[in-house]
């Protein structure tokens, strides 16, 4: 008796280990194409991207061994700590910019009216362009000394304004953060579907409990949105961390630096002056700047985001 | 009597809001196309106008030529090649990325393999890595490998997924309903049957709004031509734009807003024709475009 369970039991195990084995097969099989592309175009090259952070490399001979020289290099650059401030600046006052509107713009379309099909299409389609190079050369001649906006400016004042929002140091960073602004519509696409996953009746109950407009915003929506606006957050600090051709088109990082964001900083220095060992050395030190926002910003979502059960 | 006063003064309350939604709406829709629309005034001004009457949205005659001189352009070749480049790029990278990416999210999604979990993380993670880091070191790769000047650095790492699309088509596929997949093992299907007779047609969805998003990002993509380009044969429409809007050099303005606005017709038309899977895709998944 025993010895025929067991032997049943040996053959059950020998079935299910060769399901085993061909679930695993076929597994690998089918993220092939990935894992050859993670090995081949993202893990080789990030480790000797490492690698190359510690040495000096000009792209035509071999690289030379510097240990942490560019680290040290990086510290005693002022144009390297001005583009991380300038990038901070940009980061911290676009991406909260954005969000807001996205999420006003969205709960003003939430609303039932005719039309908002069309409005919500209108408003989007900035975002689809956004990156895009033609935007990008149409932006710095809006906002250029004879662009349109000055045009406008000049016609409600009543006098010639020339002045070159894109060339001045004073306002050449704020036109880039208003052209990141002018792509909200994605956003608010995201927040749009997230107002309407709130139950109705919950506002219901804080009509009837007498609750007024702000306390619904703050007591129902934003917490019903949290999870959205968590995704939003973190998808828009990283990408505004990353931007560059924006500012490579439009200023190209002028004028004196006030627009030198820190990832076109890294790209003139490995392919405008070919110090690619300096570059890998910066880009390291971006991948942790933007680690330690995501792991920041993960650790709190506990506190904030509110995921429902 | 006194009912119908109400009424009526409740529809007069109500025509005023939607009055006022309406007003406030189409103002912030112009100042949202506005640059768009200057763009094709421009284009079609007098070349000496574009920066006269810079606030004047209608051209005082309708200058067609600028698009055929801005076609033309300064430089050796026409942007016949550019488009053409472009186009060569778009639809090789849309085939590849979407391609892949659904074959990967099928084995991610359905296939219980061991360490996918492991593999999904890394995954996601690699949609937080910045391109900064891989730019340097995957530069003198393709080098040594002879292909700076050719279109392979940026189409081939297409053909092998996009994590972004990835994540989209497994989100889909878990939607669809496990006991399709297990009738077919009955009938004696295995893992590559299933896939392409089920899950494949099933999917269509979202391959259609990865293979947008493949298109979009692959026809407006600057990085990589900038760097992997320099030979005015091989350029993109985006880097011949870039290296014609420069100041110093350029002087023909409406010929050259003629090309930045045919350089954004194939995105305008892609989402006139799809529109319902872009806004659905965005509101989904969170895709950026």
């Amino acid at each position: 008796m025993n010895v025929v369970i067991a032997a049943k039991k040996t053959t059950l195990t020998a079935g299910a280990k060769r399901r085993l084995l061909k679930n695993n097969l076929a597994g690998y099989a089918f993220i092939a194409p990935w894992l050859f592309g993670l090995l081949a175009f993202t893990s080789i090259p990030m480790l000797y991207s490492l690698y190359l952070s510690f040495t000096k490399y000009d792209a035509l001979g071999a690289p030379v061994w510097t240990g942490v020289q560019n680290y040290v290099t990086m510290f005693q650059d002022a144009t390297f700590w001005q583009s991380v401030g300038v990038t901070f600046k940009y980061v911290f006052i676009l991406v909260p910019l954005r969000l807001a509107t996205a999420l006003g713009v969205a709960m003003i379309l939430a609303t039932k009216h005719r039309g908002i099909g069309l409005y919500r299409t209108v408003y989007y389609i900035p975002s689809l362009l956004g990156g895009s190079v033609a935007i990008a050369i149409i932006w710095a001649q809006l906002f250029g000394s004879q662009g349109a906006i000055n045009g406008m400016l000049s016609q409600l004042l009543g006098r010639t304004v020339n002045f070159n929002w894109v060339g001045e140091r004073s306002s050449a960073l704020y036109s880039l953060i208003l052209l990141g602004c002018w792509h909200f519509g994605s956003s608010m696409l995201i927040f749009i579907s997230g107002l309407k996953q709130i139950p109705q009746n919950y506002y219901e109950a804080a009509l009837i409990d007498g609750a007024s407009a702000p306390q619904r915003f703050f007591r129902i929506t934003l917490p019903m949105l949290s999870p959205v606006i968590f995704f939003n957050l973190v998808m828009g600090i990283i990408t505004a961390f990353k931007s560059f051709s924006e500012s490579l088109i439009i200023t190209d990082g002028g004028p004196l630096n006030s627009t030198m964001l820190f990832a076109l900083y890294i790209y003139k220095q490995g392919f405008s002056y070919f110090k690619m060992g300096y570059a890998c050395a910066m880009s390291w030190v971006l991948l942790m700047i933007i680690a330690v926002f995501s792991i920041f910003i993960f650790g709190s979502s506990t506190g904030w985001v509110h995921y429902e059960e | 009597m006194k009912n119908g006063q109400k009424t009526g003064r409740m529809t007069w309350k109500k025509g005023l809001r939607s009055f006022r939604f309406h007003f406030f709406a189409i103002l912030f829709g112009i100042i949202m196309i506005y640059p768009l629309v200057w763009m094709v005034a421009s284009s079609l001004k007098p070349n000496d106008e574009v920066f006269t009457t810079v606030t004047s949205l209608i051209p005082s005659r309708f200058v067609w030529q600028n698009y055929v001189e801005g076609w033309q352009s300064t430089g050796r070749y026409t942007y016949a090649t550019y488009f053409s480049n472009s186009l060569f790029i778009a639809v090789l990278s849309t085939i590849g990325g979407v391609a892949s990416s659904s074959l990967v999210a099928y084995g991610f999604a359905r296939i219980p393999f061991k360490g996918r979990k492991v593999f999904f993380t890394i995954l996601m993670g690699t949609m937080l890595l910045p391109v900064q880091v891989l730019m340097i070191p995957q530069y003198v790769i393709f080098q040594k490998l002879r292909w700076i000047n050719t279109y392979l650095p940026i189409i081939v790492p297409q053909f092998c997924g996009v994590p972004f699309f990835i994540f989209l088509n497994m989100q889909f596929m878990r939607g669809v309903p496990r006991e399709l997949d297990e009738a077919a093992e009955i009938d004696g299907c295995g893992w590559l049957r299933t896939y392409t007779n089920i899950l494949l047609p099933l999917s269509k969805p979202s391959l259609i709004t990865s293979s947008i998003f493949a298109f979009y990002w692959s026809w407006q993509e600057f990085l990589g031509p900038l760097i992997y380009l320099n030979k005015p044969k091989k350029y993109t429409v985006s880097i011949a734009l870039k290296m014609f809007a420069d100041p110093s050099v350029q002087t023909n303005w409406s010929g050259l807003f003629a090309m930045t606005t045919l350089s954004i017709i194939p995105v305008v038309a892609v989402f006139m024709f799809f529109q319902k899977y872009l806004v659905e895709g965005v509101a989904t998944t969170g895709l950026k475009a």
